[in-house]
């Protein structure tokens, strides 16, 4: 019982840093600079709604991408001999060590027009191709950035699955197929859910991907945001609605995702 | 070789975060003695007794200036001008740095923080004038504002001068590459940001207000316009130039025209001479129809908490070794009269620091605060103007978005429906 006394630093914490600008995020979207209830703002957002559909588009498609890549690797790592998961997970984890803006960076030196992709395929006569600047980078970003979440989750729960059960799944006339959708799917989807989660909802308020490796042309709701603070017009009021707005459209996106979960938990 | 030289600069400036700014080279030949002289000079200043009142009071003041835009001592006998101060008054300066203009206005107007001495530019001192931000200077502790040239003082932004003290100015001008771009420079002009023939070499403003005053000068309107339908139509003329614009960009117009990743941007005067530096392809014009001249003006906010030292420190920058050591290293054009006098000839001939008298009287506009309104429909059109795609992808978005929803509606529902099933037996 006494235990309980030990998380109460991080109860306050969780007060002042998270519960108290949610508040006021709400509170700045519902009103205007006299502090009087309006409406108005909310329904500026409508306004944004093709940056709202390309964001969404965007993480979908990098998500998507992430779990296609993530979900072999992370078995194929559950599977290796003990001391050798060690060493791959640390080169998993390895990217990440360094700075996200420097990694995004590399990027652009990468994808660029004198780029080394362009310069490597110039030398076999292709290209140049036009590679930075494009929405097909954006996602790049997202994906290259993200993966380590996607992997990480995907990967402790598919350890924790015994061998045995597929040796049984074998021994009962699975194919290699069925056994992957009966057996190792479904006991996979808590780590599926929370990887996703833990991959679209960064991917969707990005924005210095985007700034960086979309050229400004490629605008996202991270972008909209920072304008309304950063940009010509000083803007809290909107920036503090189209930001709430993200959060319910979030918030709806992840009780669907909670439907998959077979333990019905709450992932957020 | 160029290649992988091009790749260290990027990912260097990328370690440090900063815009490599290194000193022009016209002013690099001017060697040691005169820097050993500048040393000398400064610590005569005429007046000392004006900069030691506060000798033993243990103030500090807080400085708010933009990125690289101050003499640091970085390079070989350059003056650290903040340490000088510090020596010379005993007042502790506590510098720190922005990166545009809304930046410092959104610090300033959260409240946060509390400055001194801002250096903001010329529509940024108009909007806080307005707004009650900045205070009123004594220009009787400001004897060095006699230095400041006459046609830099009481601007528009500032009509009675007396808010602000010029520190800086330039104009926006082409920087290209002119290995690739065969046209004589005398003949360059905004237009060519809009040639079809070097699609997706271009780069342009990621900032509302100076992407629209290239267009509002080609379409022969005032950089300063409300006219809704003027920014209309020069949102217009954005919105055709977008599909041969390689991307929307600020500081990284440095590394990209660098590394030669684009062929042509618009670009400040100062920090294009720095670039030019780097890679010699470059050249820089000033466009003949007209320009944007911007100035960068020391201010002090309502909130400074030390205001008698803040312009001790006005007057400070504004003393002529100073100002020359800053101007030297910051490439940028003076207001200054002493330290202008002070440049090697070569700088001061150069059209590119500074353009003839005629061309700044005639061509050449400063941005004055637009508007709360006129502010808020260039923001709008700017963002519809930015999100606006290409009609070919837009098409398929939101019918496959909404495909997607409704598809994961429908498994949803039936999955419910299967479990419900499950448990009645």
């Amino acid at each position: 019982m006494k235990l309980k006394y030990f998380s109460a630093p991080y109860l306050v914490w969780m007060i002042v840093f998270i519960l108290v600008p949610l508040l006021m995020i709400a509170y700045f979207a519902f009103t205007n600079d006299d502090g009087g209830f309006t409406v108005k703002y909310i329904s500026d957002v409508g306004q944004y709604a093709n940056i709202f559909v390309r964001s969404i588009w965007l993480s979908l498609i990098a998500t998507a991408i992430c779990l296609v890549i993530a979900y072999p690797v992370a078995f194929i790592l559950s599977r290796m001999e003990k001391h050798k998961q060690g060493t791959m997970l640390m080169i998993v984890m390895l990217p990440m060590w360094m700075n996200f803006l420097l990694r995004t960076y590399a990027w652009m030196t990468l994808l660029g027009n004198n780029g080394i992709i362009n310069y490597i395929l110039g030398l076999v006569g292709l290209g140049p191709y036009k590679l930075i600047n494009t929405s097909a980078a954006v996602v790049l970003g997202m994906v290259y950035n993200y993966l380590p979440f996607m992997i990480l989750p995907l990967y402790s729960v598919m350890e924790k699955i015994d061998k045995s059960m597929f040796e049984a799944a074998d021994d009962l006339g699975c194919s290699s197929v069925q056994t992957l959708f009966r057996v190792i799917v479904p006991l996979s989807m808590p780590g599926i859910t929370s990887g996703i989660t833990m991959v679209f909802v960064p991917a969707i308020s990005t924005f210095i991907i985007s700034r960086m490796l979309g050229g400004g042309s490629n605008l996202l709701i991270g972008d909209l945001i920072e304008m309304q603070f950063l940009g010509n017009a000083y803007n809290p009021h909107l920036g503090a609605a189209i930001s709430f707005v993200l959060m319910v459209i979030i918030l709806v996106i992840m009780t669907v995702m909670n439907q998959f979960d077979p333990d019905e938990q709450v992932l957020m | 070789m160029n290649l992988i030289k091009n790749i260290f600069s990027v990912s260097v400036t990328a370690v440090l975060g900063v815009s490599m700014l290194t000193a022009c080279t016209a002013s690099d030949e001017s060697g040691t003695d005169e820097d050993e002289e500048i040393s000398r000079q400064t610590l005569t200043i005429a007046d000392t007794d004006y900069y030691t009142r506060f000798k033993d009071a243990g103030i500090s003041i807080n400085v708010y200036n933009w990125g690289e835009y101050i003499s640091t001592g970085a390079d070989e006998g350059t003056l650290d001008v903040n340490s000088e101060f510090e020596k010379l008054t005993g007042i502790k300066v506590n510098y720190t740095t922005f990166a545009t203009n809304e930046e410092l206005y959104a610090k300033l107007k959260g409240g946060a923080a509390s400055y001194d001495v801002i250096i903001p530019s010329d529509y940024m001192i108009s909007k806080m004038i307005r707004e009650n931000m900045v205070q009123p200077l004594n220009f009787g502790n400001i004897p060095n504002f006699e230095y400041i040239m006459e046609n830099f003082r009481c601007q528009d932004y500032d009509p009675q001068n007396a808010y602000s003290v010029p520190y800086t100015w330039g104009t926006v001008g082409i920087i290209y590459d002119s290995t690739m771009i065969d046209i004589a420079p005398e003949d360059i002009d905004w237009d060519l940001l809009w040639n079809q023939d070097y699609a997706d070499q271009i780069l342009m403003f990621d900032n509302p207000r100076d992407a629209f005053a290239i267009s509002e000068i080609m379409l022969g309107y005032s950089i300063n316009t409300e006219d809704k339908d003027e920014l209309e139509q020069a949102a217009y003329k954005l919105k055709n130039q977008k599909k041969i614009v390689q991307g929307y960009v600020m500081d990284e117009i440095f590394d990209k025209m660098g590394a030669g990743d684009a062929l042509i941007a618009p670009y400040y005067a100062g920090d294009a001479l720095t670039i030019m530096d780097e890679n010699e392809d470059l050249n820089f014009v000033v466009p003949k129809s007209g320009t944007n001249l911007f100035i960068d003006a020391m201010c002090i906010p309502v909130s400074a908490r030390q205001k008698e030292a803040a312009e001790m420190y006005i007057n400070f920058m504004c003393e002529p070794d100073i100002a020359y050591s800053n101007i030297d290293y910051i490439c940028y054009s003076t207001p200054h009269q002493a330290a202008y006098e002070m440049l090697d000839e070569d700088v001061r001939n150069s059209t590119v620091s500074y353009p003839n008298q005629d061309f700044i009287r005639d061509k050449t506009t400063v941005f004055v605060n637009l508007s709360d309104e006129a502010n808020l429909l260039m923001q709008n059109l700017w963002t519809e103007m930015k999100s606006a795609e290409d009609e070919s992808s837009n098409r398929w978005i939101v019918p496959v978005f909404l495909i997607f929803c409704v598809i994961i509606m429908i498994f949803v529902l039936v999955r419910r429906h299967i479990r419900n099933k499950k448990d009645i037996f």
